[in-house]
């Protein structure tokens, strides 16, 4: 899976979604479910006006210096005992991972949740080297089973019933009878997943937040996997990206306010796990040792582009996606890659580049829900608008694919239409044109038949409203 | 330049220079004498059970609030205060009985993973904020107490809640100490993972309880 190419097919896959009334349904519950407890947290204007600020102010300050406290986190890491590993590509993470384990003989790995192993195919690669993966997040367990990638950053099962996970859990766990009950559900998980911790060789999960002064990962969850991932197995690797990077421990705490505050509306998940070393002489558990992984996979790429580079702010709360009016109806799967939503579509054509996901940052309104809400004020429809005319007159090294968004009809298109709204004679002769001949154009005219499938054809005027307004007397003088 | 770790550094490094831009003022909340009761209501809201004890009367009172719940194995730290206290005041009595973690993990994994009902630990603090416990598990008080049995009693000071984690890292100066592992927990484990429907116990502790001892600072 990690080597096979992956081309965008939003158009294709949205009509098959907005036709599955069940996905549809499942999506909108969760969607204004979130948006609700979201709301409710932000309920006092100034408070959330002050603290976004300052957590976009310390995601921007991280970023203006990026590579030096990537060194500085680095040294500190070191210093406390935590081997760091850089990674370019995911090829290279995903070996760094495997020589690591190899190292230390593990064989039976348990997972955190973590969208950067989701973005490497990290689970793939261990599979096909002969090292059993297992998801421990119950979202991620339950798309595991199902054979699935995560529909949603924060909710990975979101897209599923309970109908669907009490039939899956049933047919892939030994012993199961069928149960739509949410805590036997659970129970059954925690039945199947406990001796799986204890037994793993190794845990792997992401970072929420690298602390550079200190040398800490902060990771942040409910349920306590992402803690027994990260304490009960003899070594533990993280993966992150190189921009989650932050300059002092102090900067945590506003972060911290922001990101489930907007993820679940929670003003705090059940566990804040901060991690500054593997376990100390005299201390009974914890891992032995403690690796960072430092993914880049594009992002020092996007980093040239000054204006671009605000897409590595983000803090994956997914509060964009839970308010975005096209994302709730198509569901994450939709988005083929990793980040769905609005994040994704201005992430993925950076880290994959426009030429196999330039379909993404049309699949918008820019209505502008997804900037209004995101804790660490991303520009998103900028930043749309920017990559769709990356896609057409590229500008910028830091794009791939850029130029490969233009057709010869998009470029004769435009340009006739251009001529013709630069010159009144032109502009005249052609409504005239259409006045008269306009409505024998069928329907099913190539570039037409994409908006008429769905709705009717509109009728041309006879006269143009130039022609009625010199008729009854208005001149142009 | 063909290790990973230079060609990533040097591609960050040659970008264009920006500006660092101002830090705005922002000011954790400040809950004054409410300090106590916000924490005791966030946990509340938390689904965790929160109960304000003397110092005198803790041991005896967690153990009838144990016993109650049919606990019989409970985890302890015999070398924090709270482990000496429990093994003094439990002593001989009736109730669940103490079962020490002073191994290494990897000698003792089926008392922690399956036979371990409750454990008791400190905790250094409290967040009035986010009714949150603040852990510093160690040497003495292992990682995986708060984590593995079903019950995870913490004992608190009073005096030690503090209004936000923001004050509290500042005025403990958490920068220049951080431990191997420090932990926020506000709440027993819980999921929303299947529609939504909360639901709690999933991998961490079905229960918490919390125990504040002592008078206001």
């Amino acid at each position: 899976m990690a080597a096979e190419a992956r081309v965008s097919d939003f158009g294709g896959k949205a009509h098959v979604a907005l036709n599955d009334p069940k996905l549809r349904a499942n999506f909108r519950r969760a969607m204004d479910g979130l948006m609700a407890k979201r709301a409710a947290q932000f309920d006092d204007p100034a408070e959330w006006t002050a603290l976004r600020a300052r957590g976009a102010a310390i995601r921007a300050r991280a970023l203006a210096r990026l590579p030096d406290l990537l060194e500085r986190l680095e040294a500190n890491l070191t210093r406390n005992g935590i081997t760091v590993h850089w990674a370019e590509t995911p090829a290279e993470a995903n070996a760094a991972v495997l020589g690591i384990l190899r190292q230390a003989g593990a064989k039976r790995v348990i997972k955190g949740k973590s969208m950067v192993t989701e973005e490497i195919h990290l689970n793939a690669h261990l599979e096909a080297n002969g090292i059993t993966a297992v998801e421990s997040d119950l979202g991620e367990y339950i798309i595991q089973l199902a054979g699935q990638a995560p529909s949603h950053i924060v909710m990975p099962c979101i897209h599923m019933n309970k109908v669907e996970i009490a039939e899956l859990f049933a047919d892939k766990i030994e012993g199961q009878t069928y149960t739509e009950d949410v805590d036997e559900l659970c129970a059954a998980a925690r039945k199947a997943l406990r001796d799986r911790f204890a037994d793993a060789d190794a845990g792997i999960s992401g970072v929420n937040f690298a602390v550079a002064e200190t040398g800490t990962l902060v990771l942040i969850e409910n349920e306590g996997n992402g803690r027994l991932s990260t304490t009960l197995p003899p070594l533990h690797i993280a993966v992150t990206g190189i921009e989650k990077v932050v300059e002092r421990l102090d900067d945590v705490a506003p972060l911290l306010s922001l990101l489930p505050r907007s993820a679940t509306g929670q003003i705090i998940t059940t566990y804040v796990n901060m991690i500054s070393s593997p376990r100390k002489a005299g201390e009974k558990d914890g891992p032995r040792q403690v690796h960072l992984v430092l993914l880049d996979n594009g992002r020092s790429r996007v980093y040239a582009d000054v204006q671009l580079a605000d897409t590595l702010r983000c803090i994956r709360c997914a509060a964009c996606m839970n308010h975005c009016p096209v994302y709730t109806r198509v569901g994450g799967h939709t988005y083929t890659f990793t980040y769905p939503g609005p994040i994704g579509k201005i992430l993925t054509p950076q880290l994959e580049g426009l030429d196999c996901a330039g379909d993404q940052p049309h699949a918008s309104s820019l209505c502008g829900a997804c900037a209004e809400v995101c804790p660490v004020q991303i520009p998103i429809p900028d930043l749309l608008a920017r990559l769709r005319t990356e896609a057409v007159r590229p500008a910028s090294p830091a794009v791939r694919g850029g130029g490969s968004g233009r057709s010869l009809a998009d470029t004769l298109g435009w340009a006739g239409w251009t001529a013709m709204y630069s010159s009144p004679r032109l502009y005249g002769l052609s409504s005239r044109m259409m006045g008269l001949f306009g409505n024998l154009i069928p329907a099913w005219m190539p570039m037409l038949k994409q908006w008429t499938r769905v709705r009717t054809k509109p009728r041309f005027a006879g006269k143009s409203l130039h022609q009625i307004a010199r008729e009854r007397g208005f001149s142009n003088d | 330049m063909t290790d990973p770790r230079e060609r990533i550094l040097s591609r960050l490094k040659s970008a264009p220079r920006r500006p660092l831009p101002d830090l705005p003022d922002w000011s954790p909340p400040a809950y004054g004498d409410q300090a106590m009761a916000r924490f005791r209501a966030m946990l509340e809201a938390a689904h965790a059970d929160v109960h304000e004890v003397s110092d005198a009367e803790w041991p005896e009172r967690l153990r009838a609030i144990l016993a109650g719940k049919g606990v019989r194995v409970v985890l302890f730290a015999p070398a924090t205060a709270a482990g000496r206290r429990l093994a003094r005041d439990w002593a001989g009595g009736e109730g669940p009985s103490l079962v020490a973690y002073d191994r290494p993990v990897e000698e003792m994994k089926p008392v922690l993973v399956h036979e371990a009902q409750a454990a008791v630990t400190e905790a250094r603090g409290g967040i009035a904020q986010t009714g949150s416990l603040v852990l510093w598990p160690g040497a003495d008080e292992p990682r995986l107490m708060s984590l593995l049995p079903p019950i995870h009693v913490a004992v608190v000071a009073r005096s030690r809640i503090r209004d936000s984690l923001a004050e509290t890292m500042a005025a403990e100066g958490w920068a220049g100490t951080m431990p191997t592992n420090a932990v926020l927990v506000s709440g027993p484990s819980k999921t929303a993972d299947i529609e939504q429907t909360l639901a709690y116990g999933v991998h961490g502790p079905k229960e918490l309880i919390v125990l504040v001892i002592g008078d206001a600072r």
